[in-house]
């Protein structure tokens, strides 16, 4: 181990440090998981303090996106559009138990987890899952992009 | 009019071409061929003493391998019908073959009956001879199959979504 990688790994750290506090993220709300999505972003279960405040609603302006709510067949080539052009780095997190798996819905017109179109990063189960869950997956998601190493 | 004395009518007036009739737990419900449904419907909506100007629900169901239903047709198109001006209903059925799946349409005689048909293919695969324009309604353009009829296979991955990343 020489000094020069004491520097890059110093680097990688707070660079990891500042991505983690300053989470922009994409709400892609379709269902009833965009309600504990809104308690959770609003003044009781407050997402500011952990620097994530700021959705952007757009993916070229957006590092995070948040898959809230049951994809639909039809809405998926949407939704992999949006991935698509979502910038790197970019992480995405499958909020509620309709994304993560299907959920409930065991049918001809639900995508059954939305990992069998994108990768994904967090998943945070519940039906739908309480505040509570989402900021812990939220801290979660925090401790996996601080672990992200630059290539030099 | 109750309902017996309904299916009395349609029997009088249609002899061979209904096929059964019950009336079980009050619902009376006619069992009507395939070539006469057009007839039929025409005549419960214009005849006065029966008078069914609302086609409450057209909708078809699929017997493949129930017990006890070898032999009939696969599929039934079941068409409720009901009266404002008597507030009486009748249930009409109509057997039709898995090999030759048309029924001709209802939509002449009401324009709900669009929507109904648009469905009923959609979901089963069941042809209306006469809609004006039959194609899917809750399903997507691409998607492939009838999914309410019973050998869908309900982990089919539609080409839409693409294999399994």
């Amino acid at each position: 181990m020489g000094v020069g990688e004491f520097f890059t790994t110093k680097l990688d750290e707070a660079i990891g440090w500042a991505r983690k506090y300053s989470i922009f993220q994409y709400p892609f709300v379709t269902a009833c998981c965009g309600m504990e999505y809104m308690a959770t972003a609003c003044s009781h279960y407050d997402v500011d303090r952990f620097g994530a405040g700021l959705p952007r609603f757009s993916p070229r302006q957006a590092d995070v996106l948040f898959v809230v709510g049951t994809i639909s067949q039809k809405m998926a080539p949407v939704l992999k559009r949006v991935y698509d052009q979502m910038t790197e780095p970019k992480w995405v997190v499958a909020f509620g138990v309709c994304t993560c798996t299907g959920g409930f819905y065991d049918d001809y017109a639900t995508v059954m987890g939305i990992d069998t179109i994108i990768p994904v990063d967090v998943y945070i189960p519940g039906c739908p899952p309480r505040p509570e869950s989402v900021l812990d997956g939220l801290m979660k998601l925090q401790e996996k992009i601080a672990q992200g190493r630059q290539r030099y | 009019m109750d309902g017996p004395a309904i299916l009395d009518r349609l029997r009088a007036r249609f002899g061979p071409r209904i096929l059964g009739t019950h009336a079980h737990r009050g619902d009376a419900t006619a069992l009507v061929e395939r070539a006469a449904i057009r007839e039929v419907l025409g005549h419960c909506r214009e005849e006065p003493e029966l008078a069914f100007e609302v086609l409450m629900d057209l909708t078809a169901v699929d017997y493949l391998n129930l017990p006890g239903a070898e032999g009939r047709p696969r599929f039934e198109v079941v068409y409720h019908l009901y009266s404002l001006t008597h507030r009486h209903r009748v249930r009409l059925k109509v057997p039709v073959d898995a090999a030759d799946p048309v029924v001709d349409s209802a939509v002449p005689l009401w324009p709900i009956a669009d929507w109904f048909e648009r469905e009923v293919w959609d979901m089963f695969g069941i042809r209306f001879a006469g809609h004006p324009d039959l194609r899917r309604l809750l399903m997507y353009e691409e998607f492939g199959g009838h999914p309410l009829r019973k050998d869908y296979p309900i982990t089919r991955r539609q080409p839409l979504i693409g294999p399994k990343v």
